[in-house]
């Protein structure tokens, strides 16, 4: 699948792309099929979101959204030296989801 | 150290209300990105993995407590309440908004701080020695230099839209502490035989995709031509540095592609057409600026005796601590590596701290250095021990300065968009085999330094060990370098072949070192055997 | 700061639409840099980016206009041309062309450019910022202004 990313222009959080609008969340990320391109056009247009790109993606055995490439699974989750500055500082093993 | 005036001052000041105009016009939206994103880079401000980062300049690499404090306010009021040091002895804060950019300018524009130049196309932020003006081998105090260089390259009209990035860095000793070679201008404070001083200039050295050691193009440039001599090598630079391909646009490869004499002949032409234009500030000027780096109140008559009862301070005075060039005082080394800790990072709680140690022992001066550590230039020795005790209190007395667990590691995969590795993990792996096994104290100095990408913020081409993080095939992977040297003996690492994995890779430097501590001789670092006994010996230890 | 008709369009050839000289604007087509050195007559000439400002030094006291494109703001070559020129005395107009930005046009003057003809029109609050943001400048350029180490020392 292919869903999009990129960050929010005012704070730079990472955000992904629900088809509706845009969320911190990756669970919350939705195939965008051949549309990438004029949804990133129009919502950069609008400042919703800052440099946005397109990935590949699966979803794995639990059925969730898993970014292909290690970078987007760190930026998903956060550093993953910092267990504690992550989105899921209560679940540790988050970190072996991005290795 | 150095004081703003009230010219200084306005520049800041109106950079500040600028960014904050150009904010606003992003903003707003009638200002693209494509067109902010140098702004915002000239301006220290990245777009990373998880935010914004702000890279704030620290001139070379000199701050006052209220500075240091000050630091320390910014991490907690703006960021997470950490601050990361960095190889070109600045700060950076991984967690920034850009709607608060500009009011982090203004904070950092009240201490005389600023985070001018700290990236984009241009001429960065300049560098120095840790040490200078406290080092007893020094010639002079090479930073009133690098002041004056700071304040020419600051919005310097010509160039700031340069092909590629431009690091300085002015030392004065034999001993280069600042990887001088590796810049894209070293200059080195030099004495001529009739008793002047003068720079001698080095161009066109880099670590990056393609690491070069700069020649020297001009054994001697008179301090009243400093600046048109500078203006001479950037706009030959500016002029026909390549632009075809940001791969080969930094100057290392116009050198490298003229030839060193070709291009010192260029820039000989360029600086005489110079010379007839008064681009040259007055020779007053640096003596203003020297003024302000006058020795502060030495005391004589100190002690230079020390209670070594205590063996863990024992330890750390002899590895952390650095010759003062007056008696009874020394330059301590507080390290930012604790044993399994992130390299550089420090907390908003932990940079306070560091600020008041400032002012209570070291005449209100620190300094960051290229690996990632804070020194106290000035401490009397018979204070040692009071310091010492506090800086353990806090976490911050580990001592193992220039040690294999001293690494220099840039941030790699865990917060860098350019990165292919992380480099964080590898480093704290690292330093806790070597805490556990316990050789790192038998090793001696050793520098290892860990990049995350070839982009070599991490200097691994530099370090007696590097390692630099790759992709392949998505998986992060390690290949080890053996041999590199940032000091005075310059010398870039070799790759030793196939690369490792993340637990491979730390093996990989255990056997390395393995093989040193078998073959060294007498009083022989690590980088001295590699370099007497060659690599083979370590390959047949490796993949043998 | 520029020449407008009644109508509020701007009326000078190539758009100039900030322009600081009091001569009368020069509507002579510019030519390349290679084609002026075989044109004995020609009064304008247009640098691209790899062209050798230095090139134009023979010919300084016929030329009466220079333009300067910048087909990319990110593309600095143009600054060194123009500071070129100035250094070895001319006086023409100096035309900054091609992708001139809000946030480039006081760093331009500051090397000599002395008219601004942006491929698209830039708001004029802006610029009237941008230019009048410095309350001074570290570096002698050749502009007039006097850097601050003049200013401390006299």
């Amino acid at each position: 699948m292919k869903i999009l990313t990129g960050n929010d222009l005012k704070s730079g959080a990472v955000i992904w792309w629900t088809g509706r609008d845009w969320s911190i969340h990756v669970e919350d990320a939705v195939d965008v099929g051949d549309k990438a391109d004029e949804i990133m056009g129009r919502e950069e247009a609008a400042r919703r979101v800052n440099v946005p790109y397109a990935i590949d993606a699966e979803l794995d055995a639990d059925g969730k959204v898993r970014p292909a490439h290690i970078k987007d699974r760190v930026r998903a989750l956060g550093p993953t030296v910092r267990p504690d500055l992550t989105l899921k500082p209560a679940e540790p093993e988050a970190l072996n989801w991005v290795i | 150290m150095y004081k703003y005036d009230q010219y200084d001052q306005a520049m800041v000041d109106a950079r500040v209300e600028e960014f904050r105009d150009q904010t606003r016009r992003r903003l707003e939206g009638t200002l693209a990105e494509e067109h902010f994103r140098p702004l915002r880079l000239q301006n220290g401000l990245y777009l990373q993995l998880h935010a914004y980062m702000l890279r704030v300049a620290v001139p070379y690499g000199t701050l006052n407590s209220a500075q240091m404090h000050a630091l320390g306010d910014i991490a907690d009021k703006y960021d997470r309440g950490y601050g990361h040091f960095t190889t070109r002895q600045n700060i950076q804060y991984n967690w920034i908004k850009l709607e608060d950019a500009p009011d982090i300018l203004a904070d950092l524009a009240k201490v005389e701080m600023h985070a001018i130049q700290t990236s984009g196309n241009c001429i960065r932020n300049i560098s120095s020695d840790h040490y200078a003006g406290a080092a007893a081998d020094e010639l002079i105090d090479p930073r009133p230099y690098a002041e004056l260089l700071r304040q020419w390259s600051s919005f310097h009209p010509e160039f700031l839209a340069l092909p590629r990035k431009f690091k300085i860095a002015v030392i004065a000793s034999e001993t280069d502490r600042a990887a001088m070679r590796l810049h894209d201008i070293g200059i080195r404070m030099v004495k001529n035989d009739a008793g002047e001083i003068g720079c001698a200039f080095y161009v066109g050295g880099g670590m990056g995709r393609t690491p070069m050691i700069g020649p020297l193009i001009r054994d001697f440039v008179p301090l009243d031509q400093l600046i048109t001599y500078s203006e001479a090598c950037l706009r030959v630079y500016n002029r026909y540095g390549r632009r075809d391909n940001k791969y080969k646009a930094r100057i290392k490869i116009l050198v490298h592609e003229l030839g060193a004499d070709e291009y010192a002949r260029q820039v000989e032409e360029e600086f005489a057409l110079l010379l007839d234009q008064g681009i040259e500030p007055p020779l007053a000027e640096l003596e203003r600026i020297k003024a302000y780096f006058a020795d502060p109140d030495f005391k004589s008559g100190l002690t230079e005796e020390l209670d070594r009862s205590d063996p863990d301070f024992a330890l750390w005075v002899d590895r952390n601590t650095h010759a003062h060039k007056v008696p009874g005082y020394v330059s301590a080394t507080i390290s930012l590596k604790p044993t399994g800790g992130i390299p550089g990072d420090a907390s908003a709680d932990q940079i306070r701290l560091m600020a008041a140690l400032t002012r209570e022992y070291s005449f209100d001066e620190c300094r960051v250095t290229h690996a990632q550590n804070i020194v106290l230039p000035h401490v009397e020795i018979g204070r040692l021990h009071e310091l010492w005790s506090k800086l353990e209190e806090a976490g911050l007395g580990t001592p193992n300065l220039d040690q294999i667990d001293d690494i220099i590691a840039c941030p790699g995969l865990d917060y860098c968009s350019l990165a292919n590795a992380r480099s964080i993990p590898v480093a704290q792996k690292i330093s806790e085999r070597f805490a556990a096994n316990g050789k790192a104290g038998e090793l001696g100095q050793l520098k290892l330094k860990i990049s995350g990408c070839i982009n070599a913020c991490g200097h691994h081409h530099a370090g007696h060990i590097g390692i630099l993080g790759v992709d392949r095939k998505g998986k992060e992977n390690y290949q080890l370098l053996l041999g590199g040297c940032e000091a005075e003996d310059t010398s870039l690492g070799k790759i030793t072949g196939p690369g490792f994995d993340e637990d491979g890779i730390v093996d990989a430097v255990e056997k390395a070192t393995d093989v040193y501590l078998s073959n060294r001789e007498d009083g022989e670092r690590f980088l001295d055997t590699y370099r007497r006994i060659g690599m083979d010996p370590f390959k047949e230890a490796l993949y043998g | 700061m520029a020449d407008q008709n009644e109508n509020g369009d701007w009326t000078s050839p190539d758009d100039v639409q900030f322009r600081f000289r009091d001569d009368e604007v020069i509507s002579v087509p510019a030519v390349t840099v290679d084609s002026f050195k075989d044109q004995t007559n020609a009064q304008a000439v247009r640098i691209e980016p790899g062209d050798d400002a230095r090139d134009l030094l023979p010919y300084l006291d016929r030329l009466s206009l220079v333009e300067v494109n910048f087909p990319a703001f990110t593309d600095g070559r143009g600054y060194s041309a123009a500071r070129i020129l100035r250094e070895a005395g001319f006086t023409g107009e100096l035309r900054a062309v091609g992708e001139v930005l809000v946030d480039q046009v006081a760093l331009m003057r500051r090397c000599g450019f002395d008219a601004f003809a942006p491929e698209k029109k830039l708001n004029e609050a802006d610029v009237e910022a941008t230019f009048s943001r410095w309350p001074h400048v570290y570096q002698a350029t050749g502009d007039g202004r006097e850097p601050i180490w003049k200013l401390r020392h006299g």
